[in-house]
């Protein structure tokens, strides 16, 4: 073991786990947006509605996010048209790319999430809200949406986790996350066991603080 | 259509074979899997500290980590690892793993930490009653377990093994990076040499939910069968 090397490396990780947090929260809060809407979508009751929701949900969840990253970076610049559209100056940028991807293939996990925690709220509630008088629309807002989010939060923890673990596969389109600086570090060093547990080291102590996190939240906000 | 012909001027044969081989991986890794839960599962729910200590570290570490890391190390370190090993033993000589086995090793330990998961809970939520009736009845250790544990817990274990092995399946496409060929790598040839790679990557993710959706099926008789009597 060279822990010289591990203390010099320690830095460029560290900066590279910011890297990291930038295209895990931004996919996050972009996934979450599509995962609330795409949730809205499967719960209507118009077939071709939900169909479509479905079959978002369907194709994302059961194709790798290794091919679809590929296909937002490497196959969407292919289409002439898009080129010269103001689109392309997103889809040119890896970063955003992969932004893009992580952000499609969370949301569809976080619609099925949502929709299986409003479908799982007791409609005793929804009647206890009604024959108390209260409009749909104040139940939605003040009733089913609280008892969704907490009834989703400990899927949502491991969706968070999953989906900071998928950031590595940003390293694939160029971007220097935690992987690709321990991957550019291997290169040149030649030590791959000591930079790639320390890599390891760091996504997991990311993963420990996000465990905690959601336990706290889950804590905060339960029913008791 | 000419581009997915099968012989010289196509590459449908050669997507062909990649599917296999992409098939091969994953039952490959998830058998590998099942070889790790067998010993990682009772370890998690022995009573002994240390051996509690183990199961814990290993499904915690391999859960936290991305799937393309523990790739990475394998691939690069795990033959730096097998010749400090050999070099112990007086073997000196440069040693080179497949492609192949590296792969299905590093997908088999992170499927083998999920499907431990499964299969703590799935023992876990058997009624007590039935160790105990099984106790009383003078029933052996093994008999219980073949006979009266396994059969209850494989119907509670198979819907979240499904999940498992869909993991897998897609966890193989990471394998891509250590230049086996499998879909994600013959696509990459392929889009490389014929610059369209938005028709062979949207080509692959058909292929890959082809086999999703089949296995999906496979897996609901399975279900059915083991579900018999509920």
């Amino acid at each position: 073991m060279d822990f010289d090397l591990m203390i010099a490396s320690l830095p460029k990780l560290l900066s590279a786990a910011v890297i990291t947090l930038k295209l895990l929260s931004a996919s996050l809060i972009i996934g979450l947006c599509i995962g609330f809407l795409f949730a809205v979508l499967r719960l209507n009751k118009k077939p071709f509605i939900n169909k479509f929701a479905y079959g978002y949900s369907y194709l994302f969840r059961g194709t790798p996010l290794l091919v679809q990253i590929f296909i937002i970076y490497y196959g969407l610049g292919q289409i002439e048209w898009l080129r010269s559209t103001f689109l392309w100056v997103i889809l040119k940028e890896p970063y955003w790319c992969a932004i893009i991807a992580f952000a499609l293939n969370t949301g569809a996990y976080t619609s099925e999430i949502l929709r299986s925690a409003f479908q799982t709220i007791k409609p005793g509630i929804i009647e206890a809200g009604k024959s108390l008088g209260i409009s749909s629309k104040i139940i939605l807002y003040k009733i089913q949406i609280p008892v969704a989010i907490r009834q989703s939060l400990p899927a949502y923890g491991n969706e968070i986790i999953l989906m900071m673990k998928g950031t590595s596969l940003a390293s694939t389109v160029t971007l220097m996350d935690i992987t690709g600086v321990a991957k550019h570090i291997v290169s040149t060093t030649y030590k791959p066991l000591e930079v790639f547990l320390l890599a390891g080291g760091i996504y997991l102590f990311m993963t420990f603080i996000i465990h905690n996190l959601i336990k706290y939240l889950e804590k905060k906000y339960s029913f008791q | 259509m000419d581009l997915l012909s099968f012989g010289k001027t196509g590459w449908g044969d050669e997507l062909f074979y990649a599917t296999l081989m992409t098939i091969a991986v994953a039952v490959t890794a998830m058998l590998i899997g099942f070889l790790f839960s067998l010993i990682f599962t009772p370890l998690k729910l022995s009573n002994n500290k240390f051996l509690n200590f183990i199961g814990n570290t290993y499904t915690t570490v391999i859960r936290g980590v991305p799937e393309l890391l523990v790739i990475y190390l394998f691939f690069f370190g795990g033959s730096g690892a097998i010749m400090y090993v050999a070099s112990i033993f007086g073997y000196f000589e440069y040693i080179e793993i497949n492609a192949f086995i590296t792969g299905s090793v590093a997908i088999g330990i992170i499927s083998g930490a999920y499907s431990t998961e499964v299969f703590r809970g799935a023992i876990q939520s058997i009624d007590k009653g039935q160790f105990e009736a099984a106790k009383v009845l003078g029933v052996s250790k093994f008999v219980q377990f073949y006979k009266i544990i396994l059969p209850q817990m494989l119907r509670l274990a198979i819907p979240n093994l499904s999940n498992v092995w869909q993991i897998t399946l897609k966890d193989t496409s990471l394998i891509s990076v250590t230049g086996l060929v499998e879909i994600m790598r013959q696509s990459y040839i392929a889009a490389g040499s014929t610059r369209d790679p938005l028709f062979f990557y949207c080509f692959a993710a058909v292929l890959y939910l082809m086999l999703t959706f089949l296995s999906m099926k496979l897996i609901n008789r399975l279900e059915v069968k083991y579900s018999r009597g509920f």
